[in-house]
């Protein structure tokens, strides 16, 4: 752009350098694309196994993917989060060989799965989750009942202040900050189903964070939050409540043995689906993780292994 | 035009021929611009249109605060908070962004020598060049307990921390565009006003914003394009919290943020699906009239 001709629509002159050599580059681009795609690798292939979903799950998927890595070398499992529903809408639309679930399918998605595929998803447990409730390191609040719960997250919930509970907040911050999922979570639909009971929904104003990890994080800097995540999300950071059913029950701390022995009130499966019996390596590895070296990782990953008779806890 | 024409035949007939085709070639990617844009707004009026024309209720999308998009018992579609929350974001963020946008082009322009303008010009365009959820990361990890503790409020996910992230997105759009403008203006305007005895602000303030005008204000309205189409900045640094804020300190959902977060679980086709198009196509028809402006507004000078 040179000073000699004014005024003279300076962005679009600016821009329009800018295109050519761009196109020039584009160019280059394609012709390069081209020859890349004549000269393919004729290695022996790995057999990719498509794994998505919870994202409660994903570490664990990602641990057992690392490690069966090292069991079968010529297997390679792709693991990425997103969400329950992200999971079960792949496995619907027929793009992913194993989906990951912190909830049990709806019927009517086993219907869509049928219809666009042709087959049936089948369910498999592969471990457990104590769906736990964070607060902030310092607040001084030990234990909740899934009513009062049920008063700060629903709709029309009355309980918004920490002394309502009978605590007070150190530094004063007395305003619940409640923290929840974005809503295709599974752990978002469970918490909504338990606590709230069908039908009933959210309190909107609520922060939806986009991952099981997001909450925890977001709580552990927030003094005045309250949040739900899977128990294997837990830090140093932040504390856990102990929960009790009603007024008057005992309450109990989200842990492994509270889970197995269904004391602890919002434990639920872990689950994962495939669409018709699995065969082939996708079996094979379902298999190994149902066995010991598998079940080993979920207690490394923080959740709850399948008990050892085979029986549901 | 003789001697062209003769040079012309004198070349080898590939030579010719490969030269048309890539001249073909350049302006399909001239004109390809355009077609996708169309294709672009066509397939997402297309997604969204069996609901916009059956059951889309106008008066609860614009009307109504209650987005429960699948909820069980009864599903609502009110996207005022999320249309109240990406306005009070993109405003607080232009308030930040174009003060400093437009000074910061004014002192790389007229102010400073050359070597700092280059050094200046380089970190601007490395401050363009951070990815968007790296900002929201550091909206979410590092603004939001500095608000806490700075203001002593409940929450640092909101507005404000929306807004700042925003703006420090927008400025270096504002930034180069801006500098652009001013630099356009030929510097006989400059030496005429400099000969009369004016001083460097009055060169500034009478002689080269008023001449630079039309230039300054396309890129606050970039600016303002980028605000409305940020998504994963704010979808971290807001909150994500549907409700209409009632002041700087609350949190809120923003268009964007909701169709990113929602898009993945909507069975395809379905009508939150669909509606989540619908927001799409208001989105673009916010970003369209907004560039449409920057874009006449740029004529405007031409016709001058």
């Amino acid at each position: 752009m040179t000073r000699k001709q004014p005024m003279k629509a300076p962005v679009l002159q600016s821009e329009f350098r800018r295109v050519k050599p761009a196109a020039r580059a584009l160019v280059a681009a394609m012709l390069a694309a081209l020859l890349l795609g004549c000269t393919r690798s004729k290695q022996p292939q790995k057999t990719v196994i498509q794994n998505t979903g919870s994202d409660t799950m994903v570490n664990l998927a990602q641990a057992w993917a690392e490690e069966y890595a090292e069991v079968e070398p010529m297997v390679s499992v792709e693991v990425s989060g997103g969400g329950t529903g992200t999971g079960i809408a792949a496995l619907i639309n027929g793009t992913v060989d194993i989906a990951n679930c912190s909830r049990r399918i709806e019927p009517q998605e086993i219907e869509q799965a049928k219809k666009n595929t042709g087959k049936e998803p089948r369910e498999l447990t592969v471990g457990y989750d104590a769906l736990a409730v964070y607060v902030y390191k310092t607040n001084p609040l030990e234990e909740i009942r899934l009513d009062q719960l049920a008063e700060i997250y629903g709709e029309g919930g009355k309980i918004t202040k920490w002394s309502q509970l009978g605590v007070s907040m150190p530094g004063g911050a007395d305003m619940i900050i409640r923290v929840s999922r974005q809503s295709n979570s599974g752990t978002y639909y469970y918490f909504r189903e338990v606590i709230l009971g069908k039908g009933r929904d959210f309190k909107l104003g609520s922060l939806d964070m986009h991952g099981s990890k997001d909450v925890v994080e977001l709580v552990s800097k927030t003094p005045g939050a309250i949040g739900y995540s899977g128990m294997g999300y837990a830090t140093s950071e932040v504390r856990t409540l102990r929960l009790a059913r009603k007024s008057g029950d005992k309450s109990f701390a989200p842990t492994v043995e509270n889970t197995l022995n269904h004391t602890y009130p919002i434990a639920r499966p872990l689950f994962m689906y495939t669409l018709g019996e699995p065969a082939g390596p996708v079996k094979k590895y379902l298999d190994w993780i149902q066995s010991e070296s598998g079940q080993k990782i979920v207690i490394q990953s923080g959740y709850v292994p399948l008990p050892k008779t085979g029986a549901q806890p | 035009m003789e001697k062209a024409a003769r040079s012309i035949q004198s070349r080898p007939r590939w030579e010719v021929l490969t030269e048309t085709a890539i001249e073909w070639l350049i302006r399909l990617c001239g004109i390809s611009a355009i077609l996708f844009v169309f294709g672009i707004f066509f397939f997402v009026f297309r997604e969204g249109s069996g609901f916009l024309f059956h059951g889309f209720n106008v008066r609860e999308f614009f009307g109504s605060t209650q987005w429960y998009p699948n909820s069980q018992s009864h599903v609502r579609y009110g996207a005022l908070a999320l249309i109240v929350g990406t306005a009070s974001v993109t405003v607080l963020a232009m308030l930040i962004a174009v003060p400093f946008g437009i000074g910061a082009a004014i002192f790389i322009s007229e102010f400073c020598g050359p070597r700092l303008k280059e050094t200046l010009k380089i970190t601007i365009e490395l401050l363009a060049a951070i990815p968007s959820v790296v900002w929201g990361f550091i909206g979410l990890t590092v603004m939001n307990p500095l608000i806490i503790n700075l203001f002593g409020v409940p929450i640092g996910l909101n507005v404000l921390n929306g807004g700042l992230i925003l703006a420090l997105m927008s400025v270096p759009i504002i930034v180069s565009i801006g500098e652009d403008a001013l630099k356009a203006v030929p510097d006989s305007y400059r030496e005429a006003a400099l000969a009369l005895g004016v001083t460097r602000w009055q060169l500034v303030h009478r002689v080269l914003l008023p001449a630079a005008k039309n230039g300054l204000l396309a890129a606050v309205l970039l600016g303002v394009g980028r605000g409305v189409g940020e998504t994963m900045a704010v979808l971290m640094a807001t909150g994500h919290a549907v409700q209409i804020p009632t002041s700087l300190m609350d949190s809120v959902r923003t268009l964007t943020a909701t169709i990113v977060a929602e898009l993945g679980e909507a069975p395809v086709h379905s009508d939150h699906y669909q509606v989540l198009f619908i927001i799409g196509v208001l989105l673009f028809s916010i970003t369209f009239v907004v560039n449409l402006a920057a874009d006449l507004i740029v004529r405007g000078i031409r016709s001058k």
